[in-house]
């Protein structure tokens, strides 16, 4: 039966015997639930020693502390000046309010911890039982007892002779589940051409007017705005342009030296060739990572690189920011603009590809595989 | 005195009486009171997540007190002078007001992310001494597969709230999960649509989030971790071999004083550590990180620690895209972002019955194994720990290139190419070192214990003496059997040695005086 019971086990005892002791009674019911004692002494073999004293000193003292320090806690709640006043040196004392806060609930805690657990190790009696497992799942008898309940029941409901009924029951059930889920299919949304049009869409968000380019505060950008080898982020002058309503629109004007413009003209794919998207010596790109939509705001005027903090994709500014390192694949996609009779500048057209990051039906142009 | 005593007791023996009458509880609360727990530091593991997990609803409930799940625009006002007159959601703004203008909110919301991360970096480790010792076999696999599933909760629970502040730091998070969710094949548009509302980042994905985080997760944890415990207490904890340990008992002590009163100090002393660190360390200083625009990133971008080693994957994957012109398109994240992330789920998942079907391995298992003794399953459990390493510290390779002076690129690239190659040695070496172990234990067992003694016998010759384990036969050979449990390897493991002075301040045990100090000298400088 058990493995550990090489000796004798221990006699059950009649418990309506007055004699009894307390603990006679108790190891009693550790027979009942398989447990035997292999070692049980107090901590302490005389009781009332000096060292058992001073161990219960240790306890309350513990638990004296922590009741002090949480006492600490709520008046630093309650009284401590907490109020957030602008910029604070170490010497206001509103600095100070969560460490404190901290350090004395922390400490209230900790202490009753260390009583507690000193209590456990230090007082409680020296003990080592065995427990009998009896793992493995239930009794012969059990088992075949519950087999024939379940056979009773599958035979009650008359599973076996009513197929019909359990068909039935099975094709109603199905749409039911359905029923249950279908309620979800309230946020279902059709995509559209959420991923393919942005801000710069003229037909969509200006009446088909030119949209301008517009800096975060609104001002509309003129070319001698930037200076050479400089950059800003521009938005499309709309309707909350510049907001997080429209993701996918910001652009990243770059103003190029000479000789790197020469490099672009000379790189440029022929899509953007014939739609002419630069203008003078400006470049403007979309600043939404092609990976997954981060925005590339790290420009690097030596390298002539654009790198995205999130997966570091880096895009190289003088071949049409196509990807040189990192997760991308796609260039940034370039925005077609000019500049209007006013001198402010303007896009031509929306992307020609979509911004972003890809998705399986993405509409791709054969000129985009510039590789 | 005596009287009090008497009349307390009686006033036990009633209560109890009446609570029997009622719920007939005097045979179950015995069973309960005397169940015997095996002991063993690293079986607290797991109750650090329980721990934690308690604290978190306890400091999350105080959040939801005053935090807004709203996408609405507003105009900060409040307190924080570089933020005033900024444009920004709602959610945004009562976080900044959970953390500047509710009495101690900042406390309450740095104990709620503290505990988050000691919640996942527990269940990690746990999840580690679970595996190593092969505690995951027959019949705990159910429970093994519910604690992995415990962990993808907590991991999705985590990022969603952070997610909620809806500051700089998490938009960009959200964003992340955006393109993630587009690469899908097929449904990645409609996903995210529906994820969001319509076009990322829209007005309604905060309050999506917070009834999730809030309400259906924590559900789903809190009847995860009931099953979870119950199912440890029905099938009775694993425990290490030992003297008097079988598959068949449970050696320790009883649940109630002993096991309870150690749980109790432990969960406040977690609860202390956690409090104390709310206080005193920041974490997530949301203010400074703005309102989030999805034109505005910074560098050092860095999600929770339990989310980077994906964000690592992602980083370090090359840029391969699938493209069948001119209407199928496979983006490089899907492969990191959802089939790494499917893989992550169902590989731990099924791992128990992978190990069943190409071990044989049929039986019930109540002892631990040591990992040294299953040196696959462990080389294998190293490897995915490099793995895992490799990917977290590529999660934050910009951090590393920036403070190490190293080339961002070559970071990466060390990334790329150990997290090929990495693994594959950390496998061979694992398994040479638990071969190693193996034979040491049996060469102990087989030939003594090195005792440090060098002797030179007449001819010259120079060895070491040992001490054996048990009486030798005549080639000074031993034959012991390994038990699976830890050989000593030290002289004063076997009582040779008396043990050194112990106390940390003074020393609680004197030198007796009958000379053994000087006898473990004689016995260190070799005399005996």
């Amino acid at each position: 039966m058990s493995a550990h019971n090489d000796s004798n086990p221990p006699e059950p005892v009649d418990l309506s015997n007055p004699k009894l002791s307390r603990f006679e009674v108790y190891t009693e019911g550790l027979r009942r639930d398989d447990i035997e004692i292999i070692h049980y002494e107090p901590r302490f073999a005389k009781p009332g020693t000096k060292a058992e004293k001073r161990m219960e000193r240790i306890v309350g003292g513990l638990f004296l502390f922590s009741g002090l320090f949480a006492t600490a806690f709520v008046v630093a709640y309650i009284w401590w000046p907490w109020e957030y006043e602008g910029a604070a040196t170490w010497r206001d004392l509103q600095t100070w309010y969560t460490p404190v806060l901290g350090t004395t609930l922390g400490l209230s805690l900790l202490f009753f911890a260390v009583g507690v657990l000193t209590w456990a190790k230090k007082l409680l009696p020296v003990e080592e039982l065995v427990q009998d497992r009896h793992d493995g799942g239930s009794s012969s008898d059990d088992r075949k007892i519950a087999e024939a309940t379940v056979d009773n029941m599958v035979e009650d409901l008359g599973l076996k002779r009513r197929p019909f009924l359990v068909k039935a029951a099975l094709l109603g059930a199905a749409p039911l589940g359905l029923a249950a889920i279908a309620p979800l299919g309230a946020l279902i949304k059709d995509p559209g051409d959420m991923l393919t049009v942005t801000g710069w869409n003229a037909e969509r968000h200006n009446n088909g007017e030119p949209i301008r380019f517009m800096m975060r505060d609104g001002a509309m950008v003129r070319p001698d705005m930037v200076s050479v080898g400089g950059q800003i982020t521009v938005y499309p002058a709309i309707d909350h342009g510049a907001t997080n309503e429209h993701p996918t629109s910001p652009v990243l004007l770059i103003h190029l030296r000479d000789t790197d413009a020469e490099t672009l003209r000379k790189n440029l794919y022929p899509m953007y060739q014939d739609v002419e998207a630069l203008w003078g010596n400006f470049v403007a790109y979309s600043k939404i990572c092609t990976h997954v939509g981060c925005p590339t705001s790290l420009y690097e005027q030596q390298s002539q690189r654009l790198l995205c903090p999130c997966h570091q994709s880096q895009f190289n500014v003088v071949d049409n920011a196509a990807p040189v390192f990192g997760p991308a694949t796609r260039h940034l996609p370039m925005l077609p603009f000019t500049v209007d009779e006013e001198g402010f500048f303007i896009a031509k057209s929306d992307f020609l590809v979509p911004p972003g990051p890809a998705f399986w039906n993405r509409p791709s142009l054969p000129e985009e595989d510039e590789k | 005195m005596k009287r009090r005593k008497g009349t307390s007791d009686s006033l036990l023996t009633k209560a109890g009486g009446e609570l029997d009458d009622r719920f007939k509880l005097a045979g179950p609360a015995r069973v309960l009171f005397n169940k015997v727990f095996p002991d063993h530091w690293s079986f607290l593991l797991g109750e650090i997540a329980l721990f934690s997990f308690i604290l978190l609803l306890l400091s999350g409930t105080f959040l939801a007190l005053f935090f807004e799940p709203s996408m609405a625009h507003v105009t900060y006002e409040g307190a924080y002078v570089p933020l005033q007159g900024i444009e920004m959601t709602k959610a945004y703004e009562s976080a900044l007001d959970l953390s500047f203008e509710v009495r101690g909110g900042l406390f309450m919301r740095q104990m709620h992310h503290w505990a988050t991360l000691l919640f996942m970096a527990s269940i990690l480790v746990h999840m580690l001494r679970i595996f190593f010792t092969g505690a995951f076999r027959a019949p705990r696999e159910t429970n093994w597969m519910i604690g992995i599933l415990l962990f993808w909760l907590g991991f999705f629970e985590g990022f969603f709230g952070y997610s909620l502040p809806d500051d700089g730091l998490s938009g960009t998070g959200l964003r992340i999960m955006e393109g993630m969710t587009v690469s899908i094949p097929f449904i990645g548009p409609w996903a995210s649509a529906a994820l969001f509302g319509g076009q990322f980042p829209g007005t309604s994905v905060i309050s999506m989030l917070y009834i999730i985080h809030v309400f259906v997760f924590p559900l789903l944890i809190l009847a995860l971790i009931t099953v979870h415990i119950g199912l440890v207490f029905a099938q009775k904890h694993t425990q290490w071999p030992g003297p008097g340990r079988t598959e068949h008992n449970v050696v320790g002590f009883r649940m109630f004083p002993n096991y309870v009163m150690k749980q109790v100090g432990f969960m406040l002393f977690i609860w202390g550590v956690i409090g104390a660190m709310a206080g005193l360390f920041q974490i997530n200083p949301i203010w400074l990180f703005g309102p989030y625009e999805v034109s505005v990133v910074s560098s050092a971008s860095q999600p929770d620690f339990y989310v980077m080693y994906l964000d690592g994957l992602i980083r370090l994957f090359p840029a391969w895209e699938l493209r069948i012109p001119p209407y199928f398109t496979l983006p490089p994240v899907f492969w990191p972002g959802i089939v790494g992330m499917g893989l992550s789920v169902m590989l731990p998942l099924l791992y128990p019955a992978l190990e069943r079907r190409f071990t044989k391995d049929r039986g019930h298992h109540n002892l631990l194994q040591r990992p040294r003794d299953n040196a696959g399953r462990t080389s294998l459990g190293v490897m995915v720990v490099v793995f895992w390493i490799i990917g977290v510290i590529s999660g934050g390779n910009d951090v590393f290139a920036e403070k190490f002076d190293i080339s961002l690129n070559a970071m990466t690239w060390a990334g790329r190419i150990g997290l090929v190659v990495l693994p594959i040695i950390a496998y061979y070496v694992t398994y040479r070192i638990c071969l190693g172990l193996q034979q040491h234990d049996r060469e102990v067992l087989a030939h003594g214990l090195e005792t440090g003694i060098l002797m030179r016998d007449p001819n010259g010759r120079f060895y070491e003496v040992h001490q054996p384990l048990a009486e030798p036969d005549e080639h000074g050979h031993t034959e012991l059997e390994y038990n699976g449990w830890v050989v000593p390897k030290k002289m004063n493991r076997i009582g040779a040695l008396p043990p050194a002075d112990k106390g940390f301040f003074k020393s609680i045990e004197e030198p007796s005086e009958d000379g053994r100090a000087e006898r473990r000298d004689e016995i260190e400088s070799g005399k005996h």
